[in-house]
């Protein structure tokens, strides 16, 4: 009876992983590349949507009979040209650019420092302090932006790039502490203890062997920052009143749309450049960005 | 030789020396320094003080007194702040179920033997890299009344005669937001699941296979077990953000049509900043609490509860 039983054809020289070869060509077209299509392109879409009509000249953006909708005819640059120079929109990218630079340099150093004092001085009372950074990183900006006004104007900094520059942090410094501290536990003790015998100080030791081993951390956690920065908007729209501190989500969405008219092609070019740079910057860290993203999720 | 580096490590970690004991306090504190002032300035004190007005009747360029439960007393009869309690729960609830189960399949699939996948995988997270408010400004073109690109293309389709009023009729345009909402959240929730199905060993599903568990089987029995801890956390994540969304909503609808779309977020921040009422806004926020840490615990607790199914003993 066994006897009978055939090896069956997956004994041919294989090079597939694990058991995909179970899964024959045609199945794995349906169940596999058909939804993944679909997925990306539901995902991509808007993106492409953006781009196309940022691109399109005036009579072609409402004119889907005589012009096919999903391809430029005519492409134009008008659109970015009206943004560029008579808008405010260069000084809202310099603004948002100086703001993210900003709070991610002080998150980045006061967090290097509590990740530090938490991870490695272990200080009495560092494990409450590790998750107190924690619980702060849980509270949402949606419910501190009214207080944070009052506070705002009562310091005297309501309406300036400092408003946003000091409140800011309040959400980078936790993510950064936590994934910094995850970090520095990666990095042997050994190290530390060889230093502080041969007369190190702590300042010296996180200055000279803490930082130059975890540079991809650091990568990781200003990357992230820098983004989660350049991306917020509640902070913004109720901090900043003149149209020359704003932000570029706050800028694109306040002053562009004025009254009913809708001008699109200059709305979608103002969101395409807008998202440009964090675009780019990601392409460049995609590897940085997703460890620094399941690194804060998986402690 | 590398056992007795290692013992003798294990000693001095062990006891370190008495020299660094010495000023670990002050050490700490130091350090410790720049990160508390922010956080205490602008996050601890604000969250009281976020308490304190919604106890009193702070206006916009008035400093308000105590009244006591005053406001919430009021929210209690406001049929408005009943309803945005409303949306956020419905919102959150069908957003994140949704974000969970899309994300969950993107995430298998993306952990198939792909060409190219260190590049799909850098594209699908598009959508969370891009600022929020900028993505939902194409969504609001693409959602426009008149010259919808998806009713263009149904129409063309034969599918609908007339446009879909995408965000002007109530139930569309709940809709419509929870749509959006889950367009931006699947990827966070794919490639973080993502990472966790990588740690699981292919070496579980070849065994199960061995023993003729059908593909369904070894999903439910190796990998939702093996992933389920960071999906809880994921989804603690998914749920407090969506619980307090407010920049798509104030893209999109800024809460209407007939308030069908306003979160707890929108309200509190319509009635306090351009309505200029601190105090009743402060409270609407802190009417957020209890539902958020509700949402935290439960989504923590209810699923992290089944982590002793990771402790691999065979039933």
């Amino acid at each position: 009876m066994t006897s009978t039983v055939k090896p069956l054809g997956h004994t041919v020289a294989d090079e597939s992983v694990g058991m995909s070869y179970l899964n024959q060509a045609p199945r794995r077209l349906v169940t596999i590349y058909l939804p993944l299509l679909v997925f990306v392109f539901v995902l991509l879409f808007p993106f492409y949507w953006m781009t196309i009509t940022a691109l399109k000249p005036n009579h072609e953006l409402t004119n889907f009979s005589d012009f096919n909708p999903l391809w430029p005819d005519s492409p134009t640059l008008q659109h970015i040209r009206y943004l560029l120079f008579e808008t405010s929109y260069p000084s809202w990218l310099l603004n948002t650019m100086l703001v993210s630079i900003g709070s991610t340099i002080i998150s980045l150093v006061a967090s290097i420092l509590a990740a530090y004092a938490i991870e490695r001085v272990r200080f009495a009372g560092s494990r409450w302090t590790g998750l107190a950074i924690f619980l702060a990183y849980l509270v949402p900006p949606s419910i501190l932006f009214i207080p944070l006004a009052v506070l705002i104007f009562k310091f005297g900094i309501y309406d300036t790039k400092l408003a946003l520059i000091f409140t800011y942090p309040t959400f980078l410094i936790p993510f950064c502490t936590w994934l910094l501290m995850g970090y520095f536990r990666s990095i042997p003790y050994e190290l530390e203890e060889c230093a502080l015998v041969d007369g190190a100080s702590r300042w010296q030791i996180l200055t000279r062997i803490m930082l130059p081993l975890s540079i991809p951390g650091l990568i990781s956690a200003g990357i992230f920052a820098f983004t989660l920065s350049w991306n917020e908007f509640i902070y913004a729209l109720t901090f900043i009143q003149s149209s020359e501190n704003k932000t570029v989500p706050v800028g694109v969405l306040t002053e562009l749309v004025r009254g009913d008219v809708y001008e699109w092609g200059a709305l979608m070019a103002g969101a395409l450049l807008g998202s440009l740079p964090v675009v780019l910057l990601y392409s460049f860290f995609v590897d940085y960005y997703v460890s620094s993203m399941t690194g804060a999720v998986k402690e | 030789m590398t056992e007795t580096t290692l013992a003798r490590a294990d000693a001095l970690s062990a006891q370190p020396s008495p020299s660094l004991m010495q000023s670990k306090g002050m050490i700490g504190l130091l350090f410790m320094l720049p990160a508390a002032i922010f956080l205490l300035a602008f996050l601890t004190y604000p969250l009281g003080l976020g308490v304190w007005l919604g106890f009193t009747d702070t206006r916009i360029g008035r400093t308000g007194v105590f009244v006591g439960l005053e406001n919430y007393q009021s929210l209690w009869d406001d049929s408005l702040f009943w309803l945005s309690v409303f949306n956020t729960i419905l919102y959150t609830v069908a957003a994140s179920v949704l974000k969970f189960a899309l994300g969950l399949w993107l995430a298998l699939l993306l952990n198939e033997h792909l060409p190219f996948k260190a590049f799909i995988r850098a594209i699908v997270l598009l959508p969370w890299v891009v600022p929020t408010v900028l993505s939902a400004i194409a969504f609001w073109w693409i959602y426009d009344a008149q010259f919808s690109i998806i009713s263009w293309t149904l129409i063309k389709l034969g599918v609908i005669q007339t446009p879909i009023n995408f965000l002007g009729d109530t139930t569309n345009a709940r809709i419509t937001v929870i749509l959006t909402n889950v367009w931006r959240g699947i990827p966070f929730v794919a490639i973080t699941l993502l990472a966790g199905l990588q740690t699981i060993s292919p070496s579980l599903h070849e065994a199960a296979t061995l023993d003729g568990a059908t593909s369904w089987q070894r999903f439910r029995f190796i990998t939702l077990p093996m992933l389920s801890p960071l999906i809880a956390v994921v989804m603690t994540f998914s749920v407090l953000f969506t619980f307090t969304d407010f920049q798509l909503i104030y893209v999109l609808t800024r809460g209407g049509p007939l308030n069908a779309t306003h979160l707890m977020a929108t309200l509190s921040f319509q009635r306090a900043i351009p309505g200029g009422q601190l105090a009743e806004g402060a409270a609407i926020a802190i009417a957020m609490v209890p539902f958020l840490l509700a949402a935290i615990l439960f989504s923590y607790f209810g699923l992290q509860r089944r982590r002793w199914q990771q402790g691999g003993t065979d039933e």
